[in-house]
């Protein structure tokens, strides 16, 4: 009966201290994470529109968006699409003209895609397929070189992490072209 | 203090080549050099204060519940990592993804904590956990690179093979893994027998 009384003890007071630490640690910590995730977010928009002037952040059907304004003029728009891929979520950052033809280009913010195949997503060779890409119908996907505009071609060895980021794409201009009207 | 504790990790007891610990984030992790150095580092920071806490409360853990104990204190030491690498290296975080929280999972640590530091001197333990954490450190380091080099031709993002090199794709995915891995064992069992 004493035994369990001091492994009750002991069990407890170390998850206590354990606690402790880790909210510690958590408090100390938990501003400069949101600000690195602000910064995250800020600094795609400019790498992909550094052209921009003014933004304006803006809230639709429960849906971050930006205006981005050059001079006054709308240039146009910054969302983040999210959705499955391989390995968890993907979350990415678009920019768009302002008519929604097309995109101007694309940042993956968040994704735990497979190291060293579904992770190229994030590389520049595939990530410049997105430049300037035509999106009035929508992005298709070919495992050999695109053909068409508005084709990308996907990763060898990572078809469906690349499939994933044009259905999320996809997914998210559809939903953009309701919310700005 | 014994100087055999802190080389024994490094060769002889080698965590991967000679005691085949820890396999799971050895296999995932090492597609490139520099993951694999990464995981090392954060997986000698865990190593270090594990066995130092472990140490210095064996006495009073009940021999019943001391794997949960050993596991509540590696838990919070990964965490603690995980969150330093959010607030201070997002880029590496990222980098890293799920494999970080993934260390608590690690047996090399738990191993070490149950088999050396919980009935060794501290000092012996400290020893033990650098030996170790450096030994499993370039054990990464050194499949990573081979993984690098022939899947993708390159070594911590230089290119080291020509570029009409076709890459072995197979090399990154996990069948790599395995093959190398079995490879650098082998080799480790040669080495040693030529040495009787």
């Amino acid at each position: 009966m004493k035994q369990i009384f001091k492994i009750c003890a002991v069990l407890t007071s170390i998850c206590a201290i354990c606690a402790f630490l880790l909210a510690l640690t958590h408090n100390a910590a938990i501003g400069k994470i949101e600000e690195n995730q602000k910064k995250a977010i800020q600094e795609s928009i400019n790498k992909l529109a550094p052209k921009t002037t003014r933004q304006e952040k803006i809230k639709v059907n429960n849906t971050l968006l930006w205006k981005l304004y050059k001079d006054n003029a709308l240039i146009g728009y910054a969302a983040i699409a999210s959705g499955q891929g391989y390995g968890g979520e993907i979350e990415i950052m678009t920019v768009t003209g302002p008519k929604l033809e097309k995109i101007k280009g694309i940042e993956i913010i968040k994704s735990n895609e497979t190291p060293g195949l579904g992770s190229k997503i994030s590389q520049k060779p595939f990530k410049a397929q997105f430049e300037n890409l035509d999106v009035t119908t929508p992005i298709t996907y070919s495992k050999t070189e695109p053909k068409k505009p508005g084709q990308i071609q996907t990763i060898t060895g990572a078809t469906i992490s690349s499939k994933s980021v044009v259905e999320i794409l996809n997914k998210k201009i559809k939903a953009l072209r309701v919310n700005i009207q | 203090m014994k100087k055999k504790e802190l080389l024994k990790g490094l060769w002889s007891q080698h965590p991967i080549y000679r005691q085949l610990l820890g396999m799971c984030p050895t296999l995932a992790v090492t597609t490139t050099a520099i993951n694999g150095i990464a995981m090392g580092l954060a997986v000698i920071f865990v190593l270090f204060f594990s066995e130092f806490v472990v140490a210095s409360i064996k006495r009073i853990v009940p021999h019943q519940v001391r794997i949960a104990v050993y596991t509540v204190i590696i838990a919070t030491f990964v965490t603690i990592v995980d969150i330093f690498l959010k607030a201070q290296f997002p880029q590496i975080s990222k980098n890293l993804g799920p494999y970080v929280p993934l260390i608590i999972v690690n047996c090399i640590i738990l191993g070490r904590c149950e088999a050396f530091a919980s009935k060794n001197k501290l000092s012996n333990s400290l020893l033990d956990a650098l030996g170790m954490g450096v030994g499993f450190c370039w054990g990464l380091f050194v499949l990573g690179s081979i993984r690098e080099l022939l899947g993708a031709g390159e070594i911590l993002g230089q290119r080291l093979l020509p570029l009409n090199f076709d890459p072995l794709v197979v090399m990154i995915l996990p069948a790599g893994a395995f093959l190398v891995l079995g490879f650098l064992v082998a080799l480790m069992n040669q080495v040693e027998r030529w040495k009787i």
